[in-house]
């Protein structure tokens, strides 16, 4: 956005005021996130920069608090670290269970979002659809309604049926977790589905494909970038989900973002800063994921950037 | 995997109402409409069938466990179930009856069979949500009541004269069918006097609907607050060169990927009176250190870190509308002698108005129902709507309450869901 040659003085200074402004809201979305990643190397239990850190002095810094995500709630914390010891670490550290659980449930919910949601992202693309407009009201709406009414409902819900009782490990998260994930799915793959050719399955057809060949050979592909891209969002949707998991998880169902929850209303410590750092740098990672998946997916569909 | 089919000619243009159809025919001589009806209705089944799972999933793990909660707000049969004399009592004499012999003798039978199934303390409960202080009446007259000898009237009041209350004889009427409105009354800060008729209660109890206000008043402000911080970045994001702008759009897209509890976290390492803010200004020379700013366990709080975690719902639809605004509108205006204000105004602002009310209405719908925020940095007096819903289940358990309340939240939410689906289209929601 060059300035123009005519500008007048007072253009100019709105301009760079402009500008300033914009690095200052900038500067508002990310130094919060950032914030935590030097905090969390804290050698003292506060939650402030200390002068040796400011002078970066080695010994203002220390692991002390990955540390004890480690150690918190093992059985001998302090005998030698062997194999026996970070046995204990995965069989009793709390933020290793509830990273277990996080991991478990994230990955069934999101499967069951995924493949539920791509269904019916199929259908709701087709022209011929009939009540699209409500039935899609009713699939989005999970995303919409406060969650604290979805928990309530669904603890009322799941004691009347008595789901604990089923047997099956962690399944009233799971189904829960699942029904906040289809939203993103629907919406990333009917965008997918926006451009999508139907001629290229018309061909296929004509050319004497059976329907289960021409959506593996031609559908999947194409719809694939926004299959991943809603994935990804139903996955995180479900690991950084704490109030269902309040209202209705078993006492070893606990998540991370729920113990997360507990630590900061009870003990706040660093601790909680270095689990922040990990998801930070999680999210990154899934960041750069999706960015790569946007850029196949419009490649794919040949559509380049304006 | 049913696919469309090269069978079919899809677009709604061929029907019946064409006349030249009715005299055309397929390879096989049925009328060609009809094969054509018989074929959309064919493709619009396979339609329904790809959507009929998650359908059902959706109205099994979402519609149906809210529908059961709203139900809960309007029945509750503790009182009705355990005390059947006196509801049929209730149910034969109409509103305002003195309560007479007879109404004591059921009252006398009730408290005895509560005795004897030890509900008196869940009957009591049911009245204790509307008069507080009387479920120890029910349950200390309830131990009491094998004593009770006719005449009942003088015998229960011997026992406990509150039980003369007129007020509390029109509570327990209320109480006595198990399908009442009782609930949405209290939420509404309503109540029913002697007479039975609908009241404000008193002035220092009227916590509800001001809460509502609060909700709204202060979910208008943030969605305020970051179209005043979005529009600008949206902005500029739009008119920068693409590779650019998706540089600096990673600043905008890591906190939306960044777990709510991390950024809320960090803003509680932030704010805190012992906080990273407050010391540089103490360091700064700004304040002194025995002046620390508080802005955290209060409604500053709240609404800081609302608006930082709601930001990138406003900046994304925005972005998504101004990208594609042609820059040569606003020159034009220019060389027609508009200033760059009237330009902006008159030229630019108009165009962006679709993104404006798309980021403003999600905004605000998200911020409605916000619970996890205002509980960890809200304090006192930056609690919402939702965490009264959650006190109501978690600590005084009255869930039929905690029900009525959410029922109101929804209907709120799903209004504004509506107006966004009129006006936007959920179609055209985009993310990320």
């Amino acid at each position: 956005m060059a300035l123009p040659i005519y500008a007048s003085p007072l253009e100019r200074v709105w301009h760079w005021t402009y500008r300033v402004l914009c690095a200052l809201i900038f500067l508002f979305l990310i130094a919060p996130i950032l914030i935590v990643i030097p905090l969390s190397f804290n050698a003292e239990p506060y939650f402030t920069f200390t002068e040796k850190m400011l002078s970066l002095d080695p010994t203002g810094y220390s692991l002390r608090w990955y540390d004890l995500l480690l150690t918190f709630g093992m059985q001998a914390p302090d005998a030698a670290r062997d194999g026996g010891w970070w046995g204990d670490v995965w069989r009793n550290a709390t933020w290793v269970q509830v990273a277990k659980n996080s991991v478990v449930i994230g990955f069934f919910s999101t499967l069951l979002a995924t493949a539920l949601g791509t269904l019916a992202a199929l259908g709701l693309s087709r022209p011929e659809m009939p009540f699209r407009r409500s039935i899609m009201a009713i699939l989005i709406s999970p995303m919409i309604v406060p969650i604290i009414i979805t928990a309530t409902g669904l603890f009322f819900f799941y004691s009347s049926i008595g789901i604990r009782n089923w047997g099956v490990p962690y399944l009233g998260v799971i189904l829960a977790h699942a029904t906040l994930g289809i939203p993103f799915v629907i919406i990333t793959v009917t965008a997918t589905l926006v451009g999508f050719d139907h001629s290229l399955t018309r061909a296929a057809a004509s050319l004497g494909a059976a329907p289960a060949t021409i959506f593996r050979k031609i559908t999947l592909p194409l719809i694939l970038p926004g299959m991943v891209s809603g994935a990804l969002f139903a996955f995180v949707t479900s690991f950084d989900e704490v109030v269902v998991v309040m209202f209705i998880a078993a006492p070893d169902e606990q998540t991370i973002p729920r113990q997360m929850w507990n630590g900061i209303r009870e003990q706040i410590s660093p601790a909680i800063l270095s689990v922040a750092t990990i998801l930070v740098v999680v999210s990154v990672l899934l960041l750069a994921t999706i960015e790569i998946l946007r850029r196949r997916g419009e490649r794919l569909r040949g559509v380049t950037p304006a | 995997m049913a696919d469309i089919t090269a069978d079919i000619a899809p677009g709604p243009t061929a029907g019946s109402s064409d006349p030249a159809a009715g005299r055309l025919t397929t390879a096989d001589g049925q009328p060609l409409a009809r094969a054509l009806a018989r074929a959309q209705a064919r493709s619009r089944r396979r339609a329904l069938l790809l959507v009929a799972p998650l359908l059902l999933f959706v109205l099994i793990t979402f519609v149906v466990p809210i529908g059961q909660m709203l139900y809960r707000s309007v029945h509750n049969d503790a009182f009705a179930r355990n005390m059947p004399n006196l509801a049929i009592w209730f149910a034969d004499h109409p509103a305002g009856t003195e309560p007479d012999e007879a109404a004591f003798a059921a009252l006398a039978a009730d408290l005895q069979k509560a005795r004897a199934d030890k509900t008196a303390g869940e009957v009591g409960t049911r009245i204790n949500y509307e008069i507080s202080g009387t479920r120890s009446l029910f349950t200390s007259s309830a131990r009491n009541a094998d004593d009770l000898q006719p005449p009942y009237r003088e015998s229960v009041l011997a026992l406990d004269e509150d039980w003369g209350d007129p007020r509390l004889w029109q509570v327990m009427r209320g109480a006595s069918t198990a399908y009442t409105a009782s609930f949405y009354l209290a939420a509404l800060d309503l109540t029913r006097d002697e007479t039975g008729a609908i009241a404000r209660v008193e002035e220092n109890r009227r916590v509800y609907v001001r809460l509502f206000v609060k909700t709204l008043a202060l979910s208008a402000l943030i969605t305020g607050i970051c179209l005043m911080l979005g529009f600008p970045v949206a902005h500029l994001l739009a008119v920068l060169p693409l590779a650019r702008s998706n540089l600096l759009m990673i600043l905008v897209l890591l906190p939306f990927w960044t777990s709510l509890l991390v950024r809320t976290t960090s803003w509680m390492v932030l704010l805190q009176e012992q906080g990273v803010i407050n010391n540089m200004l103490v360091a700064g020379g700004v304040i002194d250190d025995g002046s620390r700013i508080r802005m955290m366990y209060n409604q500053a709080g709240t609404i800081i870190a609302m608006v930082h975690i709601l930001l990138p719902f406003m900046i994304l639809p925005l972005y998504s509308v101004m990208r594609p605004i042609n820059p040569s509108y606003v020159r034009a205006a220019r060389s027609l002698g508009a200033t760059s204000w009237t330009a902006f105004r008159r030229v630019y602002l108009p165009q962006t108005l679709p993104g404006i009310g798309a980021g403003s209405l999600l905004v605000f719908i998200l911020a409605v129902g916000y619970y996890i925020t205002p509980a960890l940095v809200g304090g006192a007096s930056g609690q919402l709507i939702s965490n009264l819903i959650a006190y109501h289940m978690q600590d005084s358990l009255n869930w039929s309450m905690a029900a009525a309340l959410a029922a109101i939240l929804l209907a709120i939410v799903l209004m504004l869901y509506w107006l966004y689906d009129r006006l936007i289209g959920i179609d055209n929601m985009k993310l990320g």
